[in-house]
């Protein structure tokens, strides 16, 4: 199966997370897993969103063909986060996979109500964690059609 | 591994498909399904909103817990079912795959844009259409955690 996704240059994927050894974790899992996954990481919700809208620093930001967000975040939280990226008119687009501890049927709920794309709880194992990574890539960037949108959109 | 349901309740999933070949495969495909589900099927658009809305003759359904949605239906567009399920206070938590053949740059994003949970186009090769359908069991039955609405 050929990867449909992208045209031969990397897949840009958004990881907001604020656990030093997650990200590591995910960082390691995506190598491993798809070597034209590029990622990038904001470590709490105020410099996720400023990714997403290039400012300051990040004016030069590719946009996100995938976002992984945790919902327990420092300085404005997953679900804020996600609330204003489903509110904005472009960035709506963009599938937003929650990827977090919380297995909280309330959470749960409130985040495909925000319009989560999907939601997917962090296993605490070591190769439960790998193995989730692994069909993150295999489904969303292999499988699934993502949105392919011109800048000017 | 089931992630998903802790009770042992099969994963309802109501597949809106009006290709009797395209049913019977996505049938047999999930017959091989790693997790015990219940596959629903309507073939037209208005019968999958009566479905979910347990209106005339599916007063009694299960609601759905995920969606498999066909883009060209009869009666009513999956367009438009896309479009009534997401505004809808109750349905809308239900994900939503389109699985349709149209593989045109406008339908992805226009169905995105509509809110569904995911796109994936339908192979015309057997082994493929069966790879997809084994994805949506190995992720979104899988691996996914599908809200449980109390409520109906």
């Amino acid at each position: 199966m050929t990867p449909r996704n992208g045209n031969g240059t990397n897949i840009e994927v958004l990881l907001v997370e604020d656990s030093p050894g997650d990200v590591r974790l995910t960082k390691e899992s995506f190598r491993d897993a798809n070597p034209s996954v590029n990622l990038h990481v904001a470590i709490d919700g105020v410099a996720a969103m400023t990714f997403l809208k290039r400012e300051g620093l990040n004016a030069n930001a590719p946009r996100p063909d995938l976002i992984l967000l945790d919902l327990n975040l420092p300085r404005m939280d997953g679900r804020e986060v996600l609330a204003q990226i489903k509110e904005d008119e472009s960035l709506r687009l963009i599938p937003t996979i929650i990827l977090t501890t919380s297995d909280a049927e309330a959470d749960i709920v409130r985040s495909y109500r925000l319009q989560a794309n999907c939601y997917l709880s962090k296993p605490v194992e070591l190769e439960a964690f790998e193995s989730l990574v692994k069909s993150i890539n295999e489904f969303w960037l292999t499988m699934v059609r993502l949105p392919q949108q011109t800048e000017t959109q | 591994m089931s992630l998903i349901d802790a009770e042992g309740r099969p994963i309802e999933v109501l597949l809106v498909e009006d290709s009797p070949g395209d049913v019977r495969l996505t049938q047999e495909a999930f017959r091989d399904a790693q997790q015990a589900i219940r596959l629903h099927i309507v073939n037209d658009g208005v019968d999958a909103m009566a479905f979910l809305r347990k209106e005339g003759a599916h007063a009694d359904v299960p609601r759905a817990d995920l969606i498999l949605l066909d883009l060209n239906l009869p009666k009513l567009d999956g367009r438009e079912v896309l479009a009534l399920i997401k505004e809808d206070a109750s349905l809308k938590t239900i994900p939503v795959v389109v699985l349709t053949t149209s593989g045109s740059e406008v339908d992805i994003l226009k169905t995105y844009r509509l809110r569904a949970n995911c796109y994936l186009t339908k192979p015309v090769d057997l082994a493929e259409f069966l790879n997809v359908v084994g994805s949506i069991d190995d992720f979104w039955l899988a691996r996914v955690k599908l809200p449980q609405e109390t409520t109906k």
